[in-house]
């Protein structure tokens, strides 16, 4: 196997070397990638179309939202995939004997003390990074996943159960759904106002402001739909795979 | 609402999917019904879909209101819409089935298994109807993710194929992702159509980047079709999985692959680069023969009822290959049309070896001993799906591969029409086998454990939700058979433009 | 002397190569199942390496716009510097009257349709779409290797063992 994988990796790598002499110089701005209608036109007229001065946001929530809400559905099903792989309902007795057993750790005061402090920061500035997604780097996801990796980190510094008080496993459930019924929700009262789906534009006759006002507005209302998704997917992907499905005691 | 109907295929099975997630933990009962009623309304909006591009031609459908190719389109012509009522009609015919399936087999997780079932029909058919490359991908990914955890939830057995199937299937989207990247480096764009417009515009034939995301491209999708030395993940992937995840997948994701590869060689790339400025015909259809024959013998070799149905899908990869390898305008229409006579004889055979499954208990080929006193209405069914799989009139499964074999005829590939012959005479030898051991019973050497025979006298019909799919699966294919002129003609019509010559 | 040059102008596509080789070796060679994932993870960084390097431009600067660009495009004085030349700290500031420049520029005829206050000039920023185009990756990775993970926290519960060889043969002598 390791031969034959060997040879079968030369081969990919020196067909995917033929191609390279023909690729455009690394950084060239007139490159067909870099020069063609379709990034210029996010450059130059994300502003005037979305007054989002974040292209990558703009593309990411406007230009290409279906793709983006597709992604959070990946996000969420990755989620039930590991709850249905793994999760074991109920007490399972004939798996325990081969967990160690964990004693009941008492939280080092440096640790608990440092996460006191860290966490509520951390969640600050997720938050801070879900709403100026539109101004700085940013969005949905990334603000998602830091928000996510505070409560990974609570349960890391005391235990799963500390964690669970707030993030419970029905309300992770209930928090991803609602971040994807937040997004799909923002492309069905498009298509029920009369345009196509996730035609933000439309969504003027709800939204204040103009249709720049309202792709706006609407991008932000969709990034706080993935957030929601991602940081309940995060816990309880950690969740499930920390405890072995058992979401009982766990690291 | 008939102008929202393309959205709404997939809108369907992707909302209740997530309502199936959270409101099926507290209320077990609501799971089914909601499944149905999704499937059922995502198949009336396929077909009006089919019915508007049958009027009116080719449907385009701006989401987010940006005209591509800045935004994502969908771009429904008849290819696509045929494709697309075959996989939301398999699908609810398969829910329907499952009903009692998948209470006894994911016991406390009956709402996950639904939400993840819901989300890989949701996957399927945005790959069906979507004009983006990019696109293609995420949604190629949904179906990846949905496929691994439909296949883990099984035995013991399955998690291993499953692990095989995620690398296997991550090399394939990924290389598919690398084929994108490299059609974007030289175009600059992400729209299929337009990617092809960009391809011509540019005299990029002779570019190397093109032919090595050419290749990326048609690597990944035998990768994820199960192409036959690319195959090795399918049969333990889908033999050990519960029985409705295998009904679900053998018959689709596969058939669903073999579209985008149509999609991409006639639509991306366009068949004169694919079939003469390559000019790889040859060798493909050679590798389309080898495939055919090693998934007949394979087929021959195997006792359990279901590795065996696998193989036959792994033979059935390498026709519809070979037919659009063919570059003929019949070979192609054949290769169209086996995606849907396939897509419903397998679903036929499969949902039969889960009804077995469930009855007996066994795997194995001799657990149909005697069904045809104890359930005859399901073996009526079993043998419709055998006749189509073996190719016999007025079946779907016979003008399929009347039209694959014309194509081989008229493009001169007689080693492709050797090889079609010999796999149906396999099929005929696998299936007859079985319909003499249900007829008669298991010869004494088959049988090798006697106390078998006493669970048997307890076997009665299969029960009403399960019966029902097979019977009427059964029936579309003699429906499908009837009504070939009509199918070939929409096929027809959809190739017109590509210009396909006759043989190559 | 020219090999030197194909090197050294596509160094990222020759970079990213390497790395996707190892990751794929080590997808189809290694025995351990945690040690695939780990080669799988590597494998699809490589493709997300090899797509923001197509966005990537000489001098460009993050596609994001500066704030006295969106806000300041009343006061701002005529665009008489030779922006090629000196682009870092043209970057900075990069708003001209429209009206003005759009002919000089050779702007796209989809820019000249919608007048505004605001001229951009493509080449001083970052291509976006290959960084959409990777965020999805990058979530699809991360899906993709949480199932990874826990269909091996599985197989540990069924078999014991993350070795591959080790659950054949306990599956083969199962049978």
């Amino acid at each position: 196997m390791k031969i034959l994988g060997f040879i079968a990796v030369i081969i990919t790598g020196i067909l995917l070397l033929q191609a390279e002499r023909d690729f455009p110089d690394w950084g060239d701005p007139a490159s067909p990638a870099n020069n063609y209608r379709l990034s210029q036109h996010y450059i130059t007229q994300t502003f005037t179309e979305t007054t989002v001065p974040n292209m990558v946001t703009a593309v990411l929530a406007d230009y290409r939202g279906y793709d983006t809400m597709f992604e959070t559905v990946v996000i969420f099903t990755a989620g039930i995939a590991i709850i249905g792989i793994l999760r074991v309902f109920g007490s399972s007795s004939q798996l325990e004997h081969k967990e160690p057993t964990l004693t009941a750790k008492k939280p080092d005061l440096i640790v608990d003390t440092t996460c006191r402090l860290l966490i509520p920061i951390i969640q600050l500035f997720a938050l801070y990074v879900v709403a100026h997604g539109h101004h700085s780097p940013g969005g949905g996801f990334q603000g998602g996943v830091i928000f996510g990796a505070s409560f990974i980190l609570l349960a890391l510094a005391r235990n799963l159960q500390t964690a669970q008080k707030w993030l419970p496993e029905s309300r992770v459930l209930t928090l991803a759904g609602a971040g994807i019924f937040i997004y799909a929700g923002f492309g069905v009262a498009a298509l029920v106002l009369g345009g196509d789906f996730l035609d933000y534009g439309i969504l003027t006759k709800l939204l204040p402001g103009g249709v720049e006002d309202a792709r706006s507005h609407s991008m932000l209302g969709v990034e706080i739909g993935v957030a929601f998704t991602v940081t309940a997917i995060m816990f309880s992907i950690y969740s499930n795979l920390a405890s072995n499905g058992k979401m009982k005691e766990g690291i | 609402m008939t102008e929202q109907a393309p959205v709404l295929i997939l809108l369907f099975p992707f909302l209740s999917a997530i309502v199936v997630a959270l409101a099926g933990i507290r209320m077990k009962g609501l799971c089914w019904p909601l499944v149905l009623l999704s499937l059922a309304g995502s198949v009336c909006a396929s077909l009006s879909t089919l019915g508007r591009v049958l009027d009116e031609g080719t449907i385009r459908y701006h989401l987010g209101g940006w005209a591509p190719p800045i935004g994502i389109e969908f771009r429904i012509d008849g290819l696509n819409a045929l494709v697309a009522v075959t996989v939301s009609l398999v699908a609810l015919i398969t829910a329907i089935y499952s009903k009692i399936s998948v209470e006894a087999e994911s016991k406390d997780k009956v709402s996950q298994y639904y939400a993840i079932f819901l989300l890989l029909i949701a996957g399927l058919l945005g790959m069906v109807i979507t004009g983006d490359a990019f696109n293609l991908y995420v949604l190629l990914e949904v179906s990846a993710l949905t496929s691994y955890a439909l296949i883990a939830m099984g035995s013991k057995r399955a998690t291993l194929a499953a692990f095989k199937y995620l690398i296997m299937g991550t090399i394939g989207a990924s290389f598919y992702l690398l084929g994108v990247g490299y059609l974007y480096i030289k175009t600059g764009s992400l729209n299929m159509f337009d990617i092809h417009e960009q391809l011509v515009l540019n005299n990029l034939e002779q570019s190397p980047t093109i032919l090595v995301a050419f290749m990326l491209i048609t690597v990944a999708v035998w990768i994820k079709m199960a192409f036959f030395p690319l195959h090795a993940w399918l049969p333990n992937a889908y033999a050990f999985a519960p029985t409705t995840s295998s009904s679900i997948m053998g018959p689709l994701v596969t058939k669903v692959m073999i579209y985008v590869m149509i999609r991409m060689v006639l639509t991306v790339f366009g068949p004169d680069y694919a079939f003469e400025v390559l000019n790889w015909d040859n060798i493909v259809v050679w590798l389309a023969v080898i495939a055919i024959l090693a998934g007949s013998i394979g087929a021959l070799a195997q006792k359990d009822l279901r590795k065996m149905l696998t193989f036959l899908i792994i033979a059935e990869v390498g026709y519809m290959v070979g037919g659009v390898w063919l570059a003929d305008e019949t070979g192609m229409v054949g290769s169209i049309f086996h995606i849907i006579s396939d897509a419903f004889m397998t679903l036929c055979v499969f949902l039969f070896a889960g009804i077995v499954f469930t009855k007996t208990g066994r795997r194995n080929i001799t657990a149909v001993e005697g069904m045809f006193k104890k359930m005859p209405l399901t073996m009526v069914g079993f043998i419709v799906g055998a006749f189509s799989l073996i190719g016999i009139p007025p079946t779907a499964g016979f003008f399929s591969k009347w039209y694959l074999i014309q194509g081989g005829i008229n493009s001169g590939n007689w080693e492709y029409v050797v090889a079609l012959l010999i796999s149906s005479l396999v099929n005929a030898v696998l299936f007859f086998r079985i319909i003499e051991i249900a007829y008669f019973g298991a010869k004494p050497a088959d049988g090798h454990d006697d106390h078998h025979g006493e669970d048997h006298s307890k076997i009665s019909e299969a029960p009403f939700t399960q019966l029902v799919p097979l019977l009427g699966t059964a029936a579309l294919l003699v429906i499908i058979g009837i009504y070939n002129k009509d199918i070939v003609s929409i096929i027809q019509d959809f190739l017109l433009p590509f210009n396909l010559g006759a043989g190559s | 002397m020219e090999f030197l040059e194909t090197i050294s102008t596509k160094f990222n596509y020759w970079i990213y190569i390497i790395i996707m080789m190892i990751g794929l070796y080590a997808m189809i060679s290694k025995n351990n199942l945690v040690k695939k994932l780990i080669g799988m993870s590597i494998f699809q960084t490589a493709i997300i390496l090899f797509y923001v390097s197509i966005g990537y431009k000489e001098n460009a600067t993050i596609p994001i716009l500066y704030h006295d660009q969106v806000h300041g495009a009343q006061h701002e004085e005529a665009g008489d510097q030779n922006e090629l030349s000196n682009a870092v700290e043209e970057a900075a500031k990069e708003i001209h009257v429209a009206a003005d420049e759009q002919a000089e520029h050779g702007l796209e005829a989809s820019h000249v349709d919608h007048p505004s206050s605001l001229e951009i000039n493509p080449d001083h920023f970052a291509n976006p779409l290959p960084h959409v185009l990777m965020l999805t990756a990058i979530v699809v990775g991360v899906a993709t290797l949480g199932v990874g993970l826990a269909i091996t926290q599985k197989l540990y519960g069924e078999f014991g063992s993350i070795e591959e060889s080790e659950i054949l043969e306990q599956i083969k002598s199962a049978k």
